[in-house]
Formats: structure tokens, sequence, C-alpha cells
């Protein structure tokens, strides 16, 4: 079914990764009868080779080259080589993911406009009106089959949920539900309904949850306009004298470079290996890197506020039966600065398996205060904490030279330090979690610290004005017009929103745009 | 790597345990043997000399004490130890350990009889690479061994009974 073009074929579209911006973007265009190659650095993995084994899993999917951290950031020092859990596979990140697919709130795409200036951060408008996102918003959701749309009814809570639910209720919260899901909660799309059997973080070997690798990239592929080429490490991006994007090079599964020639390339490896790349083509015309005029690429960087609160009972849960993550409170996500803290976030349902729960309850703890929690593991549940946080230019992705990958490329350092206002949230939000357990009758509670990040955002940002990020409302570079960014990396500012839903917009939309371009000759 | 252990394990009857008690009831069984208390675990080593597994497992039990585990798992958690290449680096970390005992509590590490004063040791070499590699690797030495699940009541793979939508996912009875 696969459409195998030439290396010298300079019509192709190039994409860079088929996560849920790359894999989304490929399959769009392909519909529209765009050739398209995507070049994937990881393998192809199916619901059939998906396992129920949390180290196990990573192993086989999770991204395990080098990369190197610093900054104030407790991941810098519990996880100080692995700064993000995401995933090198066909497919990318969206092999993993849970699933919570919820839309931006109006104000969150007009940050610095709503929050006004926050010292220390480099908050900016999204040069997107909120009303330009509400049909790509509805495709999104219609593609991902989310629950609480189009008719889909909501899933059942499970036993984590029942808990969360309780105790928000106690508190008075409202709007707490079972979440918008891209689970299937009947079947549909020729997809299986959801099976309940916990392991979303590790592929839904149902298939029930959308993941880009068995749906977008193989209906792309049986077009016969879209070529993925797995096990494709893109080293860098080439162009020519006039400044315009003309290839990529990289390496095959073999090890050896290649060059792919391109009349337009997209750049979606998520939000580390999307500026790494930008920045490891520099040359004579571009010694910062590629789209990188305004000094942008690689800054700002967000990773949400995050953390997690789980809690013990005196009887049991059993958190990790079901949907790892069907389950949110939203009554905290409203920007209310009468809080200590401006913009929101929002509580949802977390469980981990037992060997992910001892490596992440209280990274480095040791001694009877950490295994007598881990001994009440059946009696425990858990919430996830996930909330809009500042840019701040110098959270940075920078190329480290001292360290190489496999192929000898210098590697993704990543600079973090939380700033005062995710701080002030974070604590907001465990205590609010404490609550909402301890009024449900829990009798220890953990304010957990963030994991290494899953939400990884901003670091090839959008903005009106050249001079404040590196792409424009399309995701097209302000400096090179055949060049894109299509992955969460183009995020202005972060919103509280798990960011999928917004990525597969956004994708949905540069398609559009695109293919538009494309046929009137313009790129 | 468990059920050779486990194996090996097995071979070993009550009679082999025939030497007498060095460490926290661990006996070292000649030049290459170690075993727990009562025949509960016993392990052939392949490069470390036993004392020094003997206290490296009381170590890892003092780091990440469950009561419901058996010394085996333990055991099986620092297995991987014991090879060549390692003996250098464990023997001295162990030695380390030992120096810090004896000028803490006058004894060797695994003679100290309360958790609490062995506990106080390692907290005093907390920051030490060597504790800290030690405790690293127990975190999936130790908690991805299948067979100890169990004890934390966790289920593991549930696909090939069909998940939990018939199978109590949402069972709790407690909650309101
Ligand atoms: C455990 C977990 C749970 C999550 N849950 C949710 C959730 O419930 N809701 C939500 O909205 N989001 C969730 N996320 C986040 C979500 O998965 C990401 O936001 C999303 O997948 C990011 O899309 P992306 O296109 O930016 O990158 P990815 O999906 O990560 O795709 C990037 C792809 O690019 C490839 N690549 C990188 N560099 C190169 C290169 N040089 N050459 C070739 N290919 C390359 C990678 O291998 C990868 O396949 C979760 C993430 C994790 C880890
Ligand atoms: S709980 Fe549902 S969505 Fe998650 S892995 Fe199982 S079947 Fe898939």
């Amino acid at each position: 079914m696969t459409a195998p073009f030439e290396l010298t074929d300079d019509s192709v579209v190039v994409v860079i990764g088929t996560g849920a911006g790359g894999g989304v973007l490929a399959n769009e265009l392909a519909q529209k009868g765009v050739s398209v190659v995507a070049l994937e650095a990881g393998g192809r993995y199916l619901p059939e080779d998906y396992v129920n084994d949390e180290w196990e899993s990573f192993g086989q999917l999770a991204w395990l080259d080098p990369r190197t951290t610093s900054g104030d950031w407790r991941v810098a020092k519990d996880f100080s080589g692995l700064p993000a859990w995401i995933v090198k596979a066909v497919g990318g990140t969206t092999t993993h993911w849970a699933g919570a697919s919820i839309r931006f709130q109006d104000h969150e795409w007009k940050a610095l406009t709503n929050y006004g200036e926050v010292e220390g951060a480099s908050l900016l408008d999204w040069p997107i009106d909120p009303r330009e996102m509400d049909d790509y918003y509805d495709k999104a959701e219609k593609k991902l089959n989310v629950t609480r749309t189009n008719g889909n009814p909501g899933l059942p809570g499970n036993n984590n949920y029942k808990v969360f639910e309780a105790g928000a209720k106690k508190l008075g919260y409202t709007e707490v539900h079972t979440g918008r899901m891209a689970i299937n909660s009947r079947d549909d799309q020729d997809r299986l309904m959801c099976q309940q059997t916990g392991f979303c973080f590790q592929g839904c070997k149902w298939g029930a949850k959308w993941s880009s690798a068995y749906t977008d990239i193989p209906e792309g592929e049986a077009t016969g306009n879209l070529e993925v080429r797995e096990k494709a490490h893109v080293a860098r991006i080439l162009h020519n004298e006039a400044g315009k994007v003309t290839g990529v090079e990289y390496f095959d599964e073999n090890g050896d470079l290649q060059m792919q020639k391109a009349r337009v390339v997209c750049v979606a490896g998520n939000s580390f290996e999307s500026p790494r790349m930008l920045l490891n083509s520099a040359s004579n015309m571009f010694p910062n890197g590629l789209a990188n005029s305004s000094d942008q690429v690689g800054r700002n960087y967000m990773r949400h506020m995050t953390g997690s609160v789980y809690a013990v009972f005196d009887k049991p849960v059993k958190m990790w039966r079901g949907t790892t993550m069907a389950g949110i409170i939203q009554d905290e996500s409203k920007h209310d600065p009468s809080r200590g803290f401006v913009g929101g976030y929002e509580l949802e349902t977390l469980s981990l398996g037992l060997p992910f729960m001892a490596a992440f309850l209280d990274p480095g703890a040791w001694g009877r205060e950490f295994t007598t929690a881990l001994d009440e593991y059946e009696n425990m549940a858990g919430m996830w904490i996930v909330g809009e946080d500042m840019p701040q230019s110098t959270n940075r992705v920078t190329l480290n030279s001292e360290v190489k990958d496999q192929f000898g490329l210098p590697v993704a350092n990543v600079h973090f330090d939380d700033h005062p206002n995710d701080i002030a949230m974070r604590n907001h939000a465990y205590d609010r979690g404490t609550a909402i357990y301890d009024a449900v009758g829990a009798t220890r509670t953990f304010p957990t610290p963030p994991y290494p990040s899953t939400h990884n955002l901003g670091t090839n940002r959008m903005s009106e004005n050249p001079e404040d990020g590196v792409c424009n409302k399309w995701g097209q570079t302000h400096d090179i017009a055949n060049l894109f960014i299509s992955d969460g990396s183009q995020f202005t500012t972060g919103a509280a929103e798990n960011p999928t839903l917004t990525i597969v917009a956004l994708a949905i939309r540069q398609a559009d745009h695109i293919a538009g371009e494309l046929s009137a000759g313009n790129i | 790597m468990l059920s050779t252990q486990t194996r090996q394990l097995r071979r070993l009857t009550r009679r082999d345990l025939l030497k007498g008690t060095t460490a926290f009831g661990a006996f070292v069984l000649g030049s290459s043997y170690v075993a727990g208390a009562g025949g509960a675990w016993a392990t052939e080593m392949d490069a470390l000399k036993p004392e020094t597994f003997a206290t490296l497992v009381q170590m890892a039990r003092d780091i990440y004490p469950h009561d419901r585990i058996a010394d085996e798992y333990y055991v099986a958690a620092v297995k991987g130890y014991d090879k060549p290449e390692e003996v250098d680096a464990i023997t001295a970390g162990i030695d380390a350990l030992n120096d810090a005992a004896r000028n803490m509590h006058e004894l060797e590490y695994a003679d100290i009889g309360w958790e609490r004063d062995r506990v106080d040791v390692l907290r005093s070499m907390e920051d030490d690479p060597f504790f800290q590699r030690i405790r690293g690797g127990l975190v999936t030495g130790l908690y991805n061994q299948k067979a100890v699940w169990p004890v934390f009541g966790y289920e593991g793979e549930s696909f090939s009974k069909g998940g939990y939508i018939n199978r109590g996912f949402d069972d709790i009875a407690w909650i309101g």
C-alpha cells in the first residue's frame, strides 16, 4: 500500500515525526492528494506488539537516546538523563498517551491580554482567535472519537474515579465527570470499545484508544500518497542559496546517511527534537540554526505545571483497574487571580502500576516512610494535576556539544526553572487534591512531585511578531516559507488543558493551509 | 533471573546449612554459598565473597523494608552484582559500610541488631555513589519482580483476561 517516493523526488512534503502532530498532518495531506514522505526515528509497533508491563513497554517504546538537563526542577536531579517521557515509534507519543482531550478555554488563547504582564514570564497572545479554532476542534474531536462529543457517551467510572468523584462532590465541585477521552466508549470506527484493561500508558492492545499509529498512519498509506519510513532519524534540514529548504539528511535503519529532497519540510519531532533539529541544521547562511533569526528556537519551553496526589484509605481501591485517566475536575481551570496565581489547572484521575509507583511516588526516597506507603498500594487512589505554566525565555532547549548521540550529533540539553506562578499553582493544587481525598477518609496523602515531562511545548512558538517567536499562525516559520512547525513546539502558551487535541486540531488546520499554498504555487 | 535463583534454592536442603551464623542470621556456607536463616534462601556465589553478599542483601532490605517480602526476592534483586567485574566496587562499598557501622555502633553492619541503628549507618552514607547505585538498582530490581506484585495486591497484565470490564473495574463498595 505504501507509496515509494524517490530520494530525488523534490515534489514531496517531508514530515519529520509521526506523532500527534506529524501523523495527523501526514494523513490529512495525503487525503488531499499531496505526496508525503514521513520520516520516523522509531520503529513500528501495533496493538498486538504492545505489552501490559510498565518497564518492558517503556523499553519498547520510550525515547531513550541521550539528553541532558539543568535548572532547579526536581526532574533534573531525579531523572537527569530523562527530562521527558515520550515515545520513539511510528505514532509517537500517541501510543503512550492517556487520551484526555479537552479544548482550550477562550481566554487561554490570549494569555498576555487576559493575565497581563507577569514578571519573569515571556507571555504572549496566540496569533489565533478562538473562533478560528472551533471548526478544527470539531474535526479533531470527530477524528479522535472523543467521549462526550459527537453523541458518544462518557466512559464508565472505575474505582479510582469513584473515590475522586465522591471527594470532589463533598468539596462542592460541580464540573466532575469521566472526562472527554479519545477512547471509544462503544465500538466505533472499526475499533473496539474500552475493555478497562488499565494499561493506557503502555499502548492500548484493544485499539480502543486513538493513536495515530493505527488510525491516521494506515489511512494515509492507503491513499497511496503517503510513505512512512521508519527507523529514519533526521539529522539536519538542508537549504539552498535562496534560503529555502530543499530536503533533509537522515540516518536510515542501517545507520547510513540518506538525503531526501523536499518541496516543503514540516518538523514534528516533539518539543526537544524539533528545536534540536533546527539548531543542528546551522549553516554559513544561518549560523544560529534554521528559522532562528529571532534567537527564539528552543526558548520558552513549557511542560505544564504538574504534580500528583496519591492517598491511602483503610479499604481497597485497586486504582489500576480500568482506564488510566478517565476522570476530571474542571472547577479550578478558570483564571481567578484571587487564588494567588494566573491561569488555572485541571485535576484528572491517574493510576500507576506498582513498578512505576515505586519509581515515581517519591523519587530517591527510601526507608519505612516510603515502603509503608507502597505496602498500601492496593488501598491507594491517585490524581494528576495539570495546569498552565509560565513561558520563560531562559527555560530552554540548547545543544549540548559535550554529549553526542549514537549518530555523533550533539544532544538536547533541557533547562527548566519553575516560575513562582507555577509553584503557587502547584501548592494550591496539592492542597485541593489532598482535601478531596481527606473528605472521603484518606488516612495518608502524598503530594507527589512532577514526573519526567509528558507534555512538552513552546520551543518553536507561534507569534504575531517575527521577533517574538519562530512561526506564524499557520506554523510556517517566519524566516523560511517552506519550513513548518507541526507539533506541540509551536504552542505560544500552554493553557491548562492536556495539549494533544489542540496539536491535532492545529495539524488539520495546517494541512488545509499547506495544501492551499501548494496549489496556489506560493510554496 | 528469579527462576534460576529459585531452582538453586530448591537444590539446597536444610542439612546443607551447616556453618554458623555470621550475619543477621544469614549463613555463610563454605566459600561459595550463602543462605538465609532456617534455609529460607540460599544461593551460590559466582564472584563475591559470601559475607559481602549477605551484607548487601541486608542493606537492600534496610533500604526498602517490606516485612511481607521474603529474603529470596532481595537476593534476586542484588544477585546481578555477583560477577567478576563488580567485585571491586561492591567489596569497597560494603567495606565502607562496615567501617561506618563500626564507627557508629562498634559492630559490623549486619551484626547490628536493630533496623533503626542500621538505618542510621545508611543515612550517614546516603549521598555516596555506592549507596545511590544500590538504591537506584533496587527500584527496578525489587519492584519489577512479578513474583512480589501479589504482596502489594497488584495484578499485573490484564489483557489476556479480557481487561477488567467484567472483572471488577468498578467494584469498589465502600464509597458512596
Ligand atoms: C504517559 C503519557 C500520557 C499522556 N497523556 C496525554 C493525555 O491524556 N492527553 C493529552 O492531550 N496528551 C497526553 N500526553 C501527551 C501527548 O502524548 C503529546 O502531547 C503528543 O503526543 C505530542 O505530539 P507531538 O506531535 O508534539 O510529538 P510526539 O507525539 O512525541 O511525536 C514525535 C515523533 O517524532 C519522532 N522524532 C523525533 N525526532 C526525530 C528525528 N530526528 N527524526 C525522525 N523522527 C523524529 C519521534 O520518534 C516521535 O515519534 C501524554 C504523554 C505521555 C507520555
Ligand atoms: S483501559 Fe481502555 S483505553 Fe486504556 S488500554 Fe485498556 S482498553 Fe485501552
